[in-house]
């Protein structure tokens, strides 16, 4: 009977290590000042294709109360589904700010991380930073967006490509408007696209695509809007119990 | 009790008589038999259907999702394809859109692709053991499997095997391919495709026949220990050479050179022009000539400005020699006939300007560490070995070496290559993908004695070149050919007799397509013959003008005289002509001050064509298609007629969507297109 007992107690502390071992990693640098807040300095919002990295790092800063960096404070990244942190945790450096690269994981969809800092106290600050992946309609119609719709679509302008944005009349939709975009149906954009603006009563300068673009294309367009849209886009699914 | 007196009781008390042999012996049996239900009940797969009916249970669409959803051990069975999937016996929602919501697998549904389950399996695409009905067995490499899944970032790779073409979905796999051929892999590595064509480099490594006469001993072995120190956006990589392996190689290098033929004229170099004012002038050349359209330059702020098309000038002033350069800026072909760069018929005037300018861009850091003492006979003999053992003339024309053969492993087959004849270094995860990773990201890792150089890659660029190399597959092979999507095939057009010569001079392949050859960073011109009228087309190879505003690779100016511009479009005008319609379409002289009002209408009005394009430059900002002030002037009336129709059947790709316009609106429209041939340019008012 002891030795069950023994058996057992075994069992459970290899359990426990072997749970543990994740947890352990590497020794951490710890902290050598506390902040009371976290902010984001840039690389939210950004779209992938699934299982890739980011084009930009994600930086996030260490404020105190008043306001001013803190340099030195322990932040760590979390998140779930696959996400992969280069490096995950860290100090901030001289300017309070840390700087991560970040790959997602492998199935498309909103991607939620967290990033963490502790007070003095021991209570923690958090924010949460959404990326995007995108799955293979997504990426599809974000070639087709390339071609066709961000150069009036996205009031940016790059070195490579100059924004005809501001020079229309009725102002383009940027492409993550989800506040816009949501309430469309996929059926009313898809006319949008293939029938152009005026088909909805809009603006004549959203031309027709719908003999340009084929079918798969079009829906890969929606997917892309669906998939960009801020707030998200929550399709209108089945109402169900149990929940 | 001794042991053997407790057995013989044991035994005395199960088989004593028969009547305890038979329960024992049936409690046994009960037992065995128990063991096989037993073991199918705790199966791993059926666990996950009872986990899948448990989450659906209660939604609003349980009684459909349970109708369709089916138990017991799931197969797709396709021998022609060699398809044996089980994965559909766990992922028992693949194809479900309803349960969108659901973020567990093995119950996620399929995201939209543009194939059916049921007609490839997932295998084909995901890879790992189809057959499997455990997790670790299906996803992970085993001891009997050792093809694990293909993980997210790479599966592009898979769309690889089949489409040898351009898909528009899969840009990872393009941009993997295209750097295969840019970045030099396809001259040492043979790399085949399915369809048996041979990836060849769409790079220009340059000859190295005459290197002596165009820079410095130093200069080599500077470049060659570092070429990224002399200009960031080098695609040669770093062989990590030795000081002495620099010094004797490059000894080889100006020992091989032989002079070459200099241009014909005899005239001296014209002297570079150093002061301030012709270095401004220089700079202005610079740009009015639109070098910056192929070559990239870094501006004050380390920012790299301009194409990829030619190498980058950043430092031109501490690498030729201005003599070459005199030479290369009259005509570029004269020292290498394969060049890209056009022949600008620049005078003597204009050459010593842009030498002035490009000698000022130097850095005399770049050559402060590299002196060498002259050369000896040992060196230029080491020199010449090493450039035969690490392969120079795979990339570079080099007198007495020849192009070796089969110099590097063959990359046809390297997406299925077997994980037991790897040699991993230490820290990469045995897998094909991480091997192929590890080995572009630093070839060295894997052995000092390797070959392979490092190459400065963003993890990106790895990532697609890793992509490009996994769907190099021997299912690829197998496959039934009438899947295959083949790749367009490679054309060889080079047109004949004088214009032909003159195309040929100006390298307007280098930017234009024609007839399925060429760049694609100018528009297409199979056609321009039946699209443009010929006085402008003359006048605007004299002086090409910009057509669209945001462009920022323009079209050069090459000085042709008026015998040149004339020869050109009559060719022009003659060979490109389309077969898609007739130029007497439309009479453009019936078209009345009626149909050109309705026009404007129709352009400002239901066309609202002012959102891209420019007629009346104080009303109109549309800054994506050309400006249309002197269209008539440029175009046919049939070409504008049948593009309002169809842009794309006339040019594939072109941005102008399909309008589709009934006869009657693009009548009008063209009438008023048609009527936009004032304010003609100056220069052309001039002459």
């Amino acid at each position: 009977m002891n030795r069950a007992w023994l058996g057992s107690i075994v069992l459970a502390l290899a359990m426990t290590s072997a749970c543990s071992r994740h947890a352990a990693g590497p020794a951490e640098a710890p902290p050598k000042a506390f902040g009371a807040a976290l902010v984001l300095v840039s690389g939210d919002k950004q779209a992938a294709g699934v299982g890739s990295a980011l084009d930009q790092p994600v930086v996030v800063q260490v404020n105190d109360e008043k306001g001013t960096t803190v340099a030195g404070a322990l932040v760590r990244f979390a998140g779930a589904g696959g996400v992969i942190f280069d490096p995950d945790r860290g100090l901030t450096g001289s300017d309070g700010q840390f700087t991560t690269n970040v790959s997602l994981g492998g199935v498309h969809g909103l991607y939620r991380i967290v990033a963490a800092t502790k007070n003095s106290s021991g209570k923690a600050a958090e924010i949460r930073i959404d990326e995007i992946a995108l799955g293979y309609q997504e990426t599809l119609g974000k070639q087709v967006s390339d071609i066709h719709c961000v150069r009036c679509h996205d009031s940016e302008s790059t070195p490579e490509r100059v924004s005809n944005h501001d020079n229309l009349i009725a102002q383009a939709h940027s492409f993550t408007d989800g506040a816009i975009l949501n309430a469309m149906s996929d059926a009313d954009l898809a006319a949008i696209i293939g029938h152009g603006g005026a088909a909805l009563g809009k603006s004549a300068e959203m031309p027709p695509y719908g003999n340009t673009l084929t079918k798969p294309e079009i829906d890969a367009l929606i997917g892309l809007l669906r998939a960009l849209a801020d707030p998200p886009y929550r399709p209108q699914g089945i109402f169900y119990a149990g929940r | 009790m001794s042991l053997p007196k407790r057995v013989r009781s044991a035994w005395q008390y199960l088989f004593g008589n028969s009547a305890s042999a038979f329960g024992t012996l049936s409690g046994v049996l009960l037992i065995l038999l128990a063991v096989v239900p037993a073991k199918d009940y705790f199966r791993e797969w059926l666990g996950y259907q009872k986990q899948y009916l448990r989450l659906i249970h209660g939604r609003g669409d349980a009684t459909s999702l349970s109708r369709r959803f089916q138990g017991g051990l799931q197969q797709i069975w396709m021998p022609e394809l060699g398809v044996v999937d089980r994965c559909t016996t766990c992922h028992t929602a693949l194809k479900e859109a309803s349960l969108a919501d659901v973020k567990t697998q093995p119950f996620r549904p399929h995201p939209a692709i543009p194939h059916k389950l049921t007609e490839f399996g997932c295998v084909i695409c995901h890879r790992g053991q189809g057959a499997a009905t455990t997790v670790e067995e299906a996803h992970n490499s085993t001891k009997s499997w050792e093809e694990p899944i293909l993980p997210a970032r790479y599966l592009e790779a898979s769309c690889g095997q089949c489409h040898l073409d351009r898909l528009m979905g899969t840009p990872r796999l393009n941009q993997g391919r295209d750097a295969l051929a840019q970045y030099g892999c396809v001259r040492c590595h043979t790399i085949k495709s399915p369809d048996g064509v041979t990836m060849t480099g769409s790079d220009a490594p340059p000859p190295l026949q005459h290197i002596a006469d165009k820079t410095t001993r130093e200069w080599i072995a500077a470049w060659l220990k570092n070429p990224q120190a002399y200009a960031g956006s080098a695609t040669m990589p770093n062989f990590q050479l030795a000081d002495d392996e620099t010094r004797d190689i490059s000894a080889f290098l100006i020992a091989q050179s032989t002079p070459y033929q200099t241009h014909k004229g005899t005239e001296p170099a014209p002297a570079a022009s150093q002061d301030t004012a012709a270095l401004q002038e220089g700079t202005s050349l610079y740009g009015e000539s639109f070098c910056s359209s192929c070559h990239a330059m870094q501006n004050t702020a380390g920012m790299l400005v301009g194409g990829n098309l030619g190498p980058e000038l950043t430092r031109a002033g501490s690498k030729v020699k201005t003599e070459w350069l005199a030479d290369w800026l009259r005509d570029p072909k004269t020292y290498d006939p394969d060049t890209r760069m056009p022949h600008y018929r620049l005078d003597a005037k204009e050459v010593g300007l842009l030498i002035g300018f490009l000698s000022s861009k130097s850095d005399s850091d770049f050559l402060g560490n590299t002196q060498l003492a002259a050369a000896t006979p040992a060196q230029v003999e080491h020199g010449k070995t090493l450039v035969i053992e690490r392969g120079c003339a795979n990339c570079h024309a080099i007198n007495g070496v020849k192009k070796p053969d089969n110099f590097a492993p063959e990359l046809t087959l390297v997406g299925s290559r077997p994980l037991e004849r790897i040699l991993f270094a230490p820290g990469v995860p045995h897998t094909l993908a991480d091997y192929i990773g590890a080995k572009i990201r630093q070839p060295r890792s894997f052995g000092n004695a390797l070959k392979m150089p490092q190459y400065t890659l963003a993890p990106q660029q790895v990532d697609a070149l890793a992509t490009a190399l996994l769907a190099q597959t021997q299912l690829a092979q197998t496959l039934p050919v009438s899947l295959r999507i083949p790749g367009r095939a490679p054309s060889h057009y080079r047109p004949a007799g004088k214009a032909g010569q003159l195309i040929d001079d100006m390298r307007c392949f280098s930017c234009h397509k024609i007839d399925g050859r060429g760049g694609d960073m100018a528009p297409e011109l199979t056609w321009e013959g039946s699209s443009v009228e010929r006085a402008w087309l003359v006048s605007f190879l004299k002086n090409p003008n910009t057509l669209r505003p945001s462009l920022i690779r323009r079209m050069p100016k090459f000085n042709v005289t008026d015998a040149e511009a004339s020869t050109l479009a009559d060719y022009i005008m003659t060979v490109y002509q389309t077969p898609a319609f007739d130029q007497e379409t439309l009479d453009s002289s019936r078209f009345t001050p009626a149909d050109v009002e309705h026009g404007k209408e129709l352009f400002y009005g239901k066309y609202a064509c002012q959102s891209c394009h420019i007629v009346d430059p104080n009303k109109d900002k549309g800054y994506i298609g050309p400006t249309l002030t002197q269209v008539g002037a440029r175009l046919t009336a049939s070409w504008i007629f049948h593009w309002l129709k169809n842009s794309q059947s006339l040019r594939p790709g072109t941005q102008e969507p399909v309008w589709n316009m009934n006869d009657e609106d693009a009548r009008a429209v063209t009438a008023f297109l048609v009527a936009q041939k004032n304010a003609p340019r100056k220069e052309a008012a001039q002459k």
